[in-house]
């Protein structure tokens, strides 16, 4: 906001986000101290579990969060020179839907089964251009569902969501979210409801679409191959925090936290023996109201306190250069054990 | 989409059909059955034996039960003739039959009977739309707000206050204690509308707390469940005003089954407000419905009862239309 603030700001930047919700049953810690940022045309995977606060991350950002009352949220968020946390509700809503926007999990319940596909997407336009008349504001629809790929775009315009195909469904929405032409696009798991042989084309089409605008994408996936195809970096969540990040590529070569080796050990591969089991990370998420001292992972770490170090009061610090991590272990003690007990079973 | 239209309106003949045979069979054929004969209810035990006759003759007592209901059927769509040899009486379509205490023709009876049965039921409808919806909106948007409670609160003791009390204990406040309304006396509008308004405003007032209430709560889960809808959700993703939200998106579909409950509701209340108008003196469907059983008047409770079914079956079939209509998913399905 300061007029000395240079273009040394990042596209989007998350500083300490911190989300909390009050519940009966206590304070649920959904997100803390989780920083990272993104630049334009850049794309960011955010990856963990169920309940590991990413897509409570991508809702703080777009403030949906604020109709909800037993909601907090602290730290900064800034989109190019706007803070969005300390942001008056009306200044988030118009941002929401353009120049920020989301692509959600299930397209189907996603869309208001009452209202036609087009006319939802026209209602997106208006709302940021309230001067357009219909006219155009339908031409504008027929045209995002042409480049998305939907056939037919005219007679489609007036169909429900029901009567679309999963994939088709997924592209319309992801139509309406392009529609204002959002620089940043926040997509939750868009192909996890899809065939498979859908998802691939629902990537391109998110990869293109995003060479054409120019926008920035942050990926949120259980799926580490839609990172290792979409994203140029990668943030690794578990329990609420960021426990390792850095590019994509060095993500996926060195590994450096127990967890991300979990969630790589578990994918199917198909250059794996068929009769061999994935090795799924034992144990369960942990509860965000009750979180474990120390890395939150720990109690499912099969080397926790392999050096020794056997108290985790201490929440790890995320440490490092360009390729962050947060641990217990030494580096030193945890290369040793990726390249001998890991890698190969990788 | 017409032939939809079509198979319902097709099935809700069949479903009065069945009802008016159903209705028709436990009047006229169960008394005939254990003996009791429908023709004294006419005429008196005392009369002489012959008049009997004549009577049973002339309203056809004497045919087969079958023969009886397809010339009760008859009467309805053509109209009938009652006739005993020189006697002819004359009772055009739809015909009902004649009242066995009055011996008056029961249709004219219950035309009468409609428009105080309407005049309840419409005002009455509007105010607890109007109360129930406003109040459940707003339950469900401030929850667990001081609104919210006083309103639920509120809406249990409507639930669970009987319109007898509700009704004598309006009555008693504003018409006798305080004296703000005169006493009930209905006239209909057509004649005096200032009458009309003044004696229906504590009926309309005690039907609707009554129903407001159910409204309130059915509005107030509907909602609930809608905010927390994925499309809500992305409604708000798009940056829609809040008023658009709520008024446009989780309105729509929290008051669709609203709907429904109404449409039932308004076609059971049209056969007949029977508590409301006993309570305020209204001669509506509900008053003489009473009456009828009161007086073993079997025509006319047939009458009031084929009335009510026909209000019922027609409100679902108006449901079932303005549903599709609503629910494109229930359009194509």
């Amino acid at each position: 906001m300061s007029i000395g603030a240079t273009n040394a700001r990042p596209f989007l930047e998350i500083k300490d986000l911190a989300v909390r919700f009050e519940t009966d049953d206590g304070i649920v810690q959904a997100v803390s101290g989780s920083t990272f940022s993104l630049e334009a045309g850049q794309t960011l995977g955010i990856v963990g579990e169920s309940g590991s606060g990413k897509s409570v991350t991508s809702l703080a950002i777009l403030g949906l969060h604020r109709t909800r009352s037993n909601a907090k949220v602290s730290g900064e968020i800034w989109l190019e020179d706007q803070e969005l946390v300390t942001a008056t509700d009306e200044d988030v809503r118009k941002l929401r839907g353009g120049k920020m926007a989301m692509i959600f999990q299930d397209p189907l319940s996603a869309m208001h089964p009452y209202f036609t596909v087009g006319s939802q997407i026209v209602e997106a336009y208006r709302v940021h251009h309230p001067g357009v008349n219909k006219k155009v504001a339908r031409e504008r629809a027929i045209d995002m569902l042409a480049r998305v790929g939907i056939p037919q775009p005219e007679r489609r315009f007036n169909d429900y969501g029901h009567q679309f195909s999963g994939g088709m469904r997924q592209r319309a929405m992801i139509a309406m979210a392009l529609v204002n032409d959002p620089k940043l696009l926040i997509a939750d798991e868009p192909t996890t409801a899809l065939d498979v042989t859908v998802q691939a084309q629902i990537l391109d089409l998110i990869r293109d679409l995003q060479e054409e605008f120019h926008s920035a994408v942050i990926m949120i996936t259980h799926d580490l191959g839609v990172v290792a195809e979409l994203a140029d970096d990668v943030l690794v969540m578990y329990g609420g925090k960021v426990i390792e990040k850095g590019a994509a590529l060095e993500v996926f070569q060195n590994p450096q936290h127990p967890y991300t080796w979990g969630l790589l050990g578990s994918m199917p591969r198909l250059d794996r023996e068929v009769r061999e089991r994935l090795n799924p990370v034992k144990g369960s998420p942990p509860s965000l109201i009750n979180l474990p001292d120390g890395c939150a992972f720990h109690p499912r770490c099969p080397y926790a306190g392999r050096n020794g170090n056997r108290s985790f009061t201490e929440v790890p610090e995320l440490r490092g250069d360009a390729h962050k991590v947060a641990c217990h272990l030494p580096s030193e003690d945890r290369n040793k054990i990726f390249q001998e007990e890991v890698l190969p079973n990788l | 989409m017409l032939s939809y239209i079509v198979r319902r309106v097709f099935n809700a003949i069949i479903t009065l059909l069945v009802v008016t045979a159903v209705t028709f069979g436990i009047f006229f054929a169960i008394p005939k059955a254990i003996g009791t004969d429908p023709a004294l209810l006419y005429i008196g035990k005392q009369s002489d034996p012959a008049a009997i006759e004549g009577i049973r003759q002339k309203m056809g007592f004497d045919d087969p039960i079958y023969v009886q209901y397809g010339n009760f059927l008859k009467g309805i769509v053509a109209g009938r003739e009652y006739s005993n040899g020189p006697d002819v009486t004359d009772c055009p379509a739809p015909c009902l039959g004649y009242s066995f205490s009055t011996d008056q023709e029961v249709t004219p009876l219950l035309l009468e009977d409609i428009p105080v049965t309407l005049s309840l039921a419409l005002g009455a409808a509007v105010l607890w739309l109007i109360i129930g919806i406003s109040f459940g909106v707003v339950s469900a948007l401030r929850r667990g707000s001081f609104v919210d409670r006083a309103a639920m609160t509120t809406a249990l003791a409507g639930v669970s206050l009987p319109v007898y009390f509700t009704g004598l204990l309006s009555s008693a406040i504003f018409v006798y204690a305080l004296g703000w309304l005169p006493e009930s006396n209905y006239k209909p509008f057509t004649e005096d509308p200032g009458q009309w308004f003044t004696s229906l405003i504590l009926p309309w007032i005690t039907l609707a707390f009554l129903f407001a209430a159910t409204y309130a709560r059915l509005t107030r889960a509907n909602m609930l469940e809608t905010l927390g809808e994925d499309y809500v959700r992305t409604a708000r993703a798009k940056g829609l005003t809040e008023r658009v939200v709520i008024g446009k998106h989780a309105l729509r579909s929290g008051l669709t089954p609203i709907v429904t409950i109404f449409g039932l509701d308004l076609g059971a209340l049209l056969g007949g407000a029977v508590l409301t108008e006993n309570v305020f003196n209204l001669r509506g469907l509900g008053y003489q419905a009473l009456n009828a059983i009161r007086q073993n008047d079997l025509p006319v409770i047939l009458g009031v009862t084929l009335i009510a079914a026909f209000f019922i079956v027609f409100a679902n079939l108006i449901v079932d239309l303005v549903y599709g209509w609503i629910d494109p998913r229930v359009r194509l399905a």
